[in-house]
C-alpha cells in the first residue's frame, strides 16, 4: 500500500499539500498529517459524529471521507471556528450552558450545531434535537447541548 | 496597611460557575491519549478471536512478520514467557487470565496475538494477515444452563461454571460464623397475606464512553523507568498494577491520565492491552501506542449489569412489606476482571432499598459464560438492586390496587430512624424519603398526570405512568469496603506569588473537578477562582490517589482537599499573625486579604503573606518556611443518596414503539458545590438509565457471537430519544463528611430504568401484563397489543 497520491486541501484557510495513501481517511489526514487533533474518532461505522468537520461549507463525517476525495476542497475543523481569541457563538453557548462534560464528542457536536444554525437560524427544540441526532454524546443526556444551541441562537436569556 | 481595592468576592460554593475545563475542550485544544506522539513511537494492533470458545490449534504469523515496517509479532504463549496472568482486585478465587490467550479463547474478541509496527494502518494490516486455526468448543451463553455445566465447563477448576457458588446475605446471616438462620424470613412469608413472585432480568449493557480506550507506553531503558499514558479513571491504581506486572517497583512507573473522554466504570479496570503495551515497550525500548476501535470496545471493554433475579415479596393486604427474598444470578462473562466479582455484591448490599423491611434473604451466585467479562458500569450493582425491588414494589401495588406512591410511603424508613442499619449490613447515613416523594409527585403533578392518562386512554392511546424510588451507596470507602483503599489524597500549595496550586487523587473524566474543587479552595482562602489551579491525573504530580468511581469525587476527594487546605491555611494564618502582630485565631481570609476580624479595611494582601512565608525574615518561632501541605482522609461510612423518578410513557399502537413523554427526577445528593454540574450529572445518568429500559442491549447469539458489535446494531441514545427532563432536589446533608456532600454521578441511572418499565407495565396492564423484561423492543410491545402475546 505504498503508492501515494498528491492532495491539495484548504484547511482552516491554509492550503495544505501532501502525498497520501489513497485509503487514508480525511480524519487521519487532519489528525496525523496536520496535527489538528481537535477532530476525534469515536467509532468505525460513521455513527457517532465525533469526527464531524465542515467540507465545502457543510457537515461531513471525516471518517467517511478519504483524504483524496477532499482534494481541492475547503475543510474547516474545530480549530478553525473561533475568530482569534473570540469564540464562535456556538462555542460560547456550550461553555455558558454546560453543554459538555468529558469533551470528546464536543468538537463534532459544535461543528454539527454550527451547520444546523447556518441552515436554520431559529430552530425549535425538536429541530435542534434532530439536527444533532447524528452526533452521539454519552455524558450529558443532550439537554444542556440543546440549551447550548438555543443560547447560540439567542433563544435563552 | 493595605486597603481593599475591589468589591467583595462572590461566594463560589453553591454557585453555577462556568467550567474551567471548557475553553480547551470547545476549541479542540485538549490532549487525549490518541493525541500524544513521541519520537520513535510504534503502533500496536491485536489479532482477536472470532469465535467465543475454542482451543488455539495453530497461529501462523509468517505473512505478518514479512511485511516491511512490522517490528514484532507475538502470540499469547510467547508473551506469557515474560508477562504473567492478570491480577484482580477482589478476594474471590479466579482462573488464570492472560493479556493474550495462551491456548484457549473464551469470548469473541479475546486477543490471540499482537503486532507492533511503524504505522497504525500497517499494524492493522499485519494483524489481519495472522492466520489462526481453532478447535471450536461449545459456547456457554445461557446463564442458567451454564450453572448445570451445559453445554460445557469453561474453566476446569470451576465446577458448573460457578465463579462464586453461593453467598447468602440478609436477616439471620452471620458471615463471620458462616451460619444462616432462616426463622425471620420464613415467618415473614408465613405471615404474608399476599406474595409477589417474579423472574426478572437486568440485562447486559456496553458502557460506550465516547473516547475508546487507549494507551501509550514508554519505557526508557537508560533510566529503567516506565511512563504510561492511559484513558483511565484511576492512574494511581494503574501505576501499581503496571509496576507489579512488569517486575518493577512502583517508584519506577509514572501513570498519566490525560484528558479522558468518559469512563462510566469501564475505565477502572486495568486491561491486557495496557499490560501488553508496557511489556512490549520494555522489551523493545521504544514507545508504543494502542488505540481501541469501537468494534473492539464492544467486544473487549468490560460490559455492565447482566443479573438475573428471582424475587419474592411478602406483604400484608394493607401494603406493609414483611419480607423480601432475592436469588441473584450474575452472568459475569468469561473471566474475573479487576472488580467483576464485587459488583454483584453491591446489588446484594442495596436490596433493602428505601424501606423498613423486617426480613430479607438474598442469595448470590456468579457464573462464567463465553462473553466479555462484566465490571463496573455507571451505578455498578445498585441499579440492578433498585430495578428488582422497585419493579416488585410496583407489582405489589398493582396486586393490592394501591397507588404506587402510597405503597412506598407506608414502607419508607422514617427520618428519625437514621442512621439506619439495614438487613443487608449497610448503615444508611441520612434521609428524608417522604419529602423527596412529595416533591416528585408535586413536580410531576401526579394526580393530574393520572387524569391525563385516563383521557388519553379514552382516545385509544396506550399510555402508562411509572414511579420508582432509589437509594444508592456512594462516596466509597472506607478502606474496609474497598480493596484498593477507601481514602483519597490531596495537596495544597500557596505559591510564592499568592496563587494556589492543588492536587487531587480524584482523576476526573468529565465530572468538572477542576471547577468544583477550585470553587471550594477559592472560598476557603478568600481568593478569586482564577487564582486556583487544580492538577490531577498524573502520578508524577499527584503524590497519591485512588481515583474517580462510585460517585466519590466530591464526598471523599473534595473532603480531603478541604482538609489539606485547612492545614495550609492554619500555617498561613501564623505567618499573617506574625506580620500583623495579631492573634491567628482572630484572622479572616476574604477578598484576597487576611485581616483581623472586625477590621476588613485593614490587613495584608494574600500575596504579601505568601511572599513572606517564602522569605521569612524574621522566621517566626516554631514555623518552617513555605506554604504547602497534604492530607489523606477516608470516611467512616459510605454515603446514601436517594431520589424519586417518575415517567410517562406512550406505546404506539401501530408500531409498538415506546415514546417517553415525561421524565421527572428528584435527586438528593446532600450539599451541592455547583448546581449546574450536578444537573449535568443527573441528565447523563438519566440518559443511560432510560437507554437501558428503552433501546440498549448487548446481545450474544447461541454460539456466543456478539450481535451488537457496533453503533449500527447497538442502539445508543440520541438527542431525539428524550423529552426535556424536569428536575428538582431535596437536600439532606450527610454527617459522614464535613462537606455534607453525598455524590451524584450515578444517581440518574438508579430510578429511571425501573420507573420506565413500571410505566410500560402500567400502559400494558389493560392487556393483562404484570411484568415485562427490558429492553422494551417495539416488536415485543406490538405483539402484546395486537396479538395478545404474553410479556
Amino acid at each position: 500500500m505504498s503508492d501515494t497520491v498528491p492532495v491539495r486541501i484548504s484547511v482552516n484557510g491554509k492550503m495544505r499539500e501532501a502525498e497520501v495513501e489513497p485509503r487514508l481517511l480525511l480524519v487521519h489526514f487532519l489528525r496525523e498529517n496536520l496535527g489538528l487533533t481537535g477532530t476525534h474518532v469515536g467509532c468505525d461505522t460513521s455513527q457517532c459524529g465525533a469526527c464531524t468537520v465542515h467540507l465545502d461549507g457543510s457537515s461531513a463525517k471525516s471518517c467517511t471521507v478519504f483524504a483524496v476525495q477532499a482534494d481541492g476542497s475547503k475543510v474547516t475543523t474545530i480549530e478553525g471556528v473561533a475568530n482569534g481569541d473570540n469564540l464562535h457563538r456556538v462555542q460560547e453557548g456550550f461553555w455558558e450552558e454546560h453543554g459538555l462534560q468529558c469533551g470528546y464528542c464536543t468538537p463534532g457536536m459544535i461543528m454539527s450545531a454550527i451547520n444546523l444554525l447556518g441552515e436554520n437560524a431559529q430552530p425549535t427544540e425538536l429541530e435542534i434535537r434532530e439536527g444533532i441526532s447524528g452526533n452521539l454524546c454519552r455524558c450529558t443526556g443532550y439537554q444542556h447541548i440543546v440549551n447550548a444551541v438555543q443560547h447560540a441562537a439567542g433563544q435563552r436569556g | 496597611m493595605t486597603t481593599i481595592d475591589r468589591p467583595v468576592l462572590p461566594k463560589l460554593v453553591g454557585a453555577r460557575i462556568k467550567r474551567r475545563e471548557d475553553p480547551r475542550l470547545i476549541q479542540g485544544r485538549a490532549t487525549y491519549v490518541d493525541d500524544i506522539k513521541l519520537p520513535g513511537m510504534l503502533h500496536m494492533a491485536f489479532k482477536r478471536s472470532d469465535i467465543a470458545h475454542g482451543r488455539i490449534a495453530s497461529i501462523d504469523t509468517s505473512a505478518a512478520e514479512e511485511m516491511p515496517g512490522v517490528e514484532l509479532v507475538i502470540t499469547g504463549a510467547r508473551l506469557a514467557e515474560f508477562l504473567g496472568p492478570m491480577p484482580i482486585g477482589t478476594p474471590f478465587p479466579s482462573p488464570d487470565h492472560h493479556s493474550i490467550a495462551t491456548d484457549t479463547v473464551r469470548y469473541q474478541g479475546e486477543p490471540v496475538a499482537v503486532v507492533v509496527a511503524t504505522d497504525r494502518y500497517l499494524a492493522r494490516d499485519a494483524a489481519d494477515a495472522i492466520v489462526v486455526a481453532f478447535e471450536p468448543l461449545p459456547a456457554v451463553v445461557d446463564v442458567e444452563k451454564a450453572m448445570q455445566a451445559q453445554p460445557t465447563t469453561i474453566h476446569a477448576a470451576f465446577e458448573n461454571n460457578l465463579a462464586v457458588p453461593y453467598v447468602p446475605g440478609g436477616t439471620g446471616v452471620d458471615a463471620v460464623a458462616g451460619t444462616v438462620d432462616n426463622s425471620a424470613i420464613d415467618k415473614a412469608f408465613a405471615d404474608a397475606e399476599v406474595v409477589i413472585s417474579q423472574r426478572m432480568v437486568n440485562h447486559r449493557l456496553a458502557p460506550n464512553a465516547m473516547e475508546p480506550r487507549g494507551v501509550v507506553a514508554h519505557y526508557e531503558p537508560g533510566k529503567d523507568y516506565m511512563t504510561i499514558w492511559s484513558s483511565t479513571q484511576n492512574p494511581h491504581i494503574l501505576k501499581t498494577f503496571i509496576a507489579l506486572m512488569n517486575g518493577m517497583g512502583d517508584h519506577q512507573v509514572r501513570a498519566i491520565a490525560p484528558e479522558v473522554g468518559g469512563g462510566f466504570g469501564c475505565k477502572i479496570n486495568i486491561y491486557g492491552e495496557e499490560y501488553t503495551a508496557t511489556a512490549l515497550s520494555k522489551k523493545l525500548g521504544v514507545p508504543i501506542k494502542w488505540i481501541e476501535d469501537r468494534s473492539e470496545a464492544f467486544m473487549a471493554t468490560t460490559h455492565g449489569r447482566d443479573i438475573l433475579c428471582y424475587i419474592d415479596v411478602a406483604a400484608k393486604r394493607d401494603g406493609k412489606v414483611l419480607g423480601v427474598k432475592m436469588k441473584l444470578i450474575a452472568d459475569i462473562g468469561a473471566y474475573n476482571m479487576l472488580l467483576t466479582a464485587a459488583i454483584p455484591t453491591l446489588t446484594m448490599l442495596m436490596c433493602n432499598g428505601t424501606y423498613d423491611i423486617p426480613a430479607i434473604r438474598v442469595e448470590l451466585t456468579e457464573v462464567f459464560t463465553n462473553k466479555m467479562p462484566t465490571d463496573a458500569y455507571r451505578g455498578a450493582g445498585r441499579p440492578e438492586a433498585t430495578y428488582f425491588l422497585e419493579r416488585a414494589m410496583d407489582m405489589l401495588a398493582r396486586e393490592l390496587k394501591m397507588d404506587p406512591a402510597e405503597l412506598r410511603r407506608i414502607n419508607f424508613i422514617q427520618p428519625d430512624q437514621f442512621p439506619y442499619a439495614t438487613q443487608m449490613g449497610a448503615v444508611y447515613d441520612s434521609g428524608d424519603y417522604e419529602k423527596a416523594l412529595d416533591m416528585g409527585l408535586s413536580l410531576a403533578n401526579w394526580n393530574g398526570l393520572k387524569a391525563e392518562q385516563e383521557r388519553m386512554r379514552a382516545d385509544g392511546r396506550v399510555v402508562g405512568l411509572g414511579l420508582a424510588f432509589y437509594v444508592e451507596v456512594c462516596g466509597l470507602g472506607p478502606s474496609s469496603s474497598l480493596p484498593t483503599g477507601g481514602w483519597e489524597h490531596a495537596g495544597v500549595t500557596i505559591e510564592r506569588g499568592g496563587k494556589i496550586t492543588a492536587t487531587t487523587g480524584s482523576s476526573p473524566h468529565g465530572q468538572g473537578n477542576e471547577t468544583t474543587f477550585a470553587q471550594m479552595l477559592g472560598d476557603q482562602f478568600g481568593v478569586p477562582i482564577e487564582d486556583v489551579t487544580i492538577l490531577h491525573g498524573d502520578t508524577g504530580v499527584v503524590k497519591q490517589g485512588i481515583g474517580t468511581f462510585g460517585s466519590r469525587s466530591q464526598a471523599v476527594g473534595g473532603t480531603v482537599l478541604a482538609l489539606a487546605g485547612d492545614k495550609v491555611k492554619t500555617k498561613m494564618a501564623k505567618f499573617a499573625a506574625a506580620m500583623m502582630d495579631a492573634a491567628e485565631e482572630d484572622l479572616v481570609f476574604e477578598n484576597g486579604q487576611i485581616y483581623v476580624k472586625g477590621s476588613p479595611g485593614t490587613g495584608k494582601s494574600f500575596a504579601e503573606v505568601a511572599a513572606y512565608a517564602y522569605v521569612p525574615v524574621p522566621l517566626p518561632p516554631g514555623l518552617e518556611p513555605g506554604l504547602s501541605d497534604e492530607a489523606f482522609w477516608e470516611p467512616e461510612n459510605n454515603t446514601y443518596p436517594f431520589g424519586c423518578h417518575i415517567a410517562m410513557l406512550e406505546i404506539d399502537r401501530d408500531t409498538g414503539e415506546p415514546k417517553l413523554l415525561k421524565m421527572i427526577a428528584i435527586d438528593d445528593c446532600g450539599n451541592v458545590i455547583n448546581p449546574m454540574i450536578v444537573e449535568g450529572q443527573v441528565h447523563g445518568g438519566l440518559a443511560q438509565g432510560i437507554g437501558q429500559a428503552l433501546i440498549e442491549e448487548v446481545v450474544y447469539d447461541e454460539d456466543g457471537q456478539l450481535i451488537t458489535g457496533s453503533f449500527m446494531d447497538y442502539a445508543m441514545p440520541r438527542a431525539t430519544d428524550f423529552p426535556r427532563f424536569e428536575m428538582d432536589r431535596t437536600t439532606t446533608p450527610t454527617p459522614v463528611n464535613p462537606l455534607g456532600a453525598k455524590g451524584v454521578g450515578e444517581a440518574g441511572t438508579l430510578g429511571s430504568t425501573p420507573c420506565i418499565v413500571n410505566a410500560a407495565v402500567d400502559a400494558l396492564s389493560p392487556y393483562g401484563v404484570k411484568h415485562i423484561d427490558m429492553m422494551l423492543r417495539p416488536e415485543k410491545l406490538w405483539r402484546i397489543i395486537n396479538e395478545g402475546a404474553q410479556a
